[in-house]
């Protein structure tokens, strides 16, 4: 199926544009100087919850820890009523299932890395298998991440079949492709990688692990959503995008929220099709909105310790 | 050869950076003799947010250096101080006192900042202490600082208000975010420069400059600072402590006239400290078997 496809698929893939990059700074540096009221600072900040992966992806992760995400994850706040539960946690498929029990009988979706994370370092049998323990545990998404080696060697066939398989492998569960952007090393990299991930299935795109600095900056995320808006139009296929890593700040959320309105419509602002990866964006946020309602600064000392 | 004279602007003093105020704000307030002393920052709330993030940030470090370190700066402090004499004494004339009160003050702040580089690793022994208890513990208090401390200036001097109050929450290993005076303001920038060149980390003494009605409001009912210090506020006195309320935040109003060589003790020390007292299980403590 692929081999008659696929000449078609590349000369797309390879017909995008080069990317200019001091444009797209430009572009980007023109996302933070909006003014957002505070009224629509409010929503802002209520949709920017609602928008969160609660992740925890550490080697010293235990079940404590993870049944405690995934209790703040239903309860961001008691002390502040009419908060929204972020949209997913995300962990490592051997907490899929404490997740899972975890959150019984709530809607939040649980995430799960897979595919040898972070490095993707192994073959395709193992990855296979990441994926079906996470899947068989009960997880809703899968986070899978590229083989930038591969995908630097110019081997993009191989990039290509590895996320068409592993998107078989996740069954009804919804793929995200992590490109790990910061390997990547340049936005036309971003851009041919973001394409080979959505022609090859994903359905979600997200920029990094968020174990290799710079992660999301908002360069990449601008590369990637405007990847995405050529996609849906090329044809007619929504595309999610989840900047990860280093958007710890209510601020940069904002501004994040801002270019996907500004690219992609409003029809994107829904957590089915924009996510934040984070571990402490949400305490962030959730100081600025009890800031906007009392008018007093708040201190972590009045939130919790994650 | 030139012969332009180059003016100072007075920047904040932010998390070891002079940036301007992010509201692009200023005032120019005048001396006694009808002189404008330049245009001076007018901070914002969000200048206050800033240099409590960058307090924060430097409260843990600040405090774990040992005792003897933190003495070591502060001694750093009065060695550029000492070594900057002629540009105080020219500010706190340009700012309306006479030759004589000039020498006065900067004499009285040198020998007030070595006065506490001194305390800081001897006040802790002096307030700590062990507590007789009728059980079997061992049983013993500490002193542990208090955290960010917002300093309102007294309005009436240049520099030695500011320092007076500086320098013991220094010395205690408090971080601190200061208002300088409204109508005396740039000799406080100046001993920011001081600070800034000498050993003090960035971050754990933050200068504003601007007016005491906006910005005293928004320390008080701020969360994350943990004391309010600062010399009589007069008529928004009642309502700034208040504002202290809702996160118990320690305030202390000091009425002391600054420039007498007697106002400085442990006393200043000792209101920005949290005493902290460990019930430590032993057995039959002060008996011939006690290990203690």
């Amino acid at each position: 199926m692929l081999e008659s496809n696929q000449h078609s698929i590349f000369q797309t893939i390879n017909a995008a544009s080069p990317i200019d990059k001091v444009g797209v700074e430009e572009r980007v540096a023109r996302f933070q100087t909006r003014s957002i009221k505070d009224d629509a600072k409010a929503q802002g900040l209520k949709m920017v919850l609602s928008m969160i992966d609660l992740t925890t992806l550490e080697g010293k992760d235990t079940p404590g820890k993870v049944k405690q995400m995934c209790f703040k994850a239903h309860h961001l706040h008691d002390l502040h009523p009419n908060l929204p539960q972020v949209a997913a946690v995300c962990v490592y498929p051997s907490m899929v299932a404490i997740a899972k029990q975890a959150l019984k009988g709530t809607s939040v979706k649980i995430a799960s890395v897979a595919t040898a994370f972070p490095s993707g370092q192994s073959n395709l049998e193992i990855k296979l298998a990441d994926v079906k323990l996470a899947v068989d545990s009960g997880a809703d998404e899968i986070d899978m991440v590229i083989s930038r080696g591969k995908f630097l060697s110019g081997e993009y066939n191989f990039v290509f079949d590895e996320i068409a398989m592993i998107k078989e492998a996740c069954g009804v569960a919804r793929l995200k492709v992590i490109l790990e952007t910061g390997e990547l090393c340049t936005l036309d990299n971003v851009r041919k990688a973001s394409d080979i991930a959505m022609y090859a299935g994903a359905d979600f795109i997200k920029t990094s692990t968020g174990k290799i600095q710079p992660a999301a900056t908002m360069q990449v995320t601008y590369t990637m959503l405007l990847a995405i808006k050529d996609y849906f139009e090329a044809t007619g296929k929504m595309i999610g995008m989840k900047p990860a890593g280093g958007i710890s700040t209510s601020k940069l959320a904002l501004h994040n929220l801002v270019m996907v309105n500004e690219i992609l419509g409003p029809n994107w602002l829904h957590n089915k099709w924009f996510r934040f990866g984070a571990s402490s964006l949400a305490n962030d946020v959730l100081m600025q909105l009890l800031k906007l309602e009392s008018g007093s600064y708040q201190s972590p000392n009045y939130f919790t310790l994650d | 050869m030139s012969n332009l004279e180059v003016l100072k602007t007075y920047k904040l003093y932010i998390g070891g950076a002079f940036p301007r105020t992010e509201s692009g704000r200023f005032y120019a307030p005048v001396s006694n003799q009808g002189e404008v002393l330049g245009n001076i920052c007018l901070s914002s709330r969000k200048d206050l947010r800033n240099a409590v993030v960058a307090a924060r940030k430097a409260q843990g470090p600040w405090e774990e250096r040992s005792a003897f370190n933190r003495s070591q700066i502060l001694y750093r402090i009065a060695e550029l101080f000492s070594d900057r004499k002629e540009i105080f004494l020219k500010e706190f004339q340009k700012q309306g006192s006479s030759p004589e009160e000039a020498v006065l003050e900067f004499s009285t702040t040198l020998d007030r900042i070595v006065y506490y580089a001194g305390w800081c690793d001897k006040y802790n022994q002096v307030l700590s202490s062990v507590n007789s208890v009728n059980s079997s513990h061992f049983n013993f208090s500490t002193c542990e600082p208090m955290g960010i401390v917002a300093l309102i200036a007294p309005q009436n001097t240049a520099l030695i208000g500011l320092v007076s109050l500086i320098l013991p929450a220094l010395a205690g290993g408090n971080t601190l975010v200061a208002l300088a005076s409204e109508t005396l303001p740039i000799s406080a920038i100046s001993f920011a420069e001081v600070l800034n060149d000498s050993d003090v980390p960035a971050g754990v003494i933050n200068i504003l400059t601007g007016k005491q009605d906006e910005i005293a409001p928004i320390m008080a009912s701020h969360m994350d600072i943990n004391a309010l210090i600062s010399s009589d506020l007069g008529s928004i006195e009642n309502q700034i402590a208040e504002a202290c309320i809702d996160n118990l935040k320690r305030k202390f109003t000091y009425t002391e006239d600054f420039n007498q060589p007697e106002s400085q003790g442990l006393t200043f020390i000792a209101d920005l400290q949290e005493i902290k007292t460990t019930w430590h299980p032993i057995e039959n403590i002060g008996g011939s078997t006690s290990t203690y």
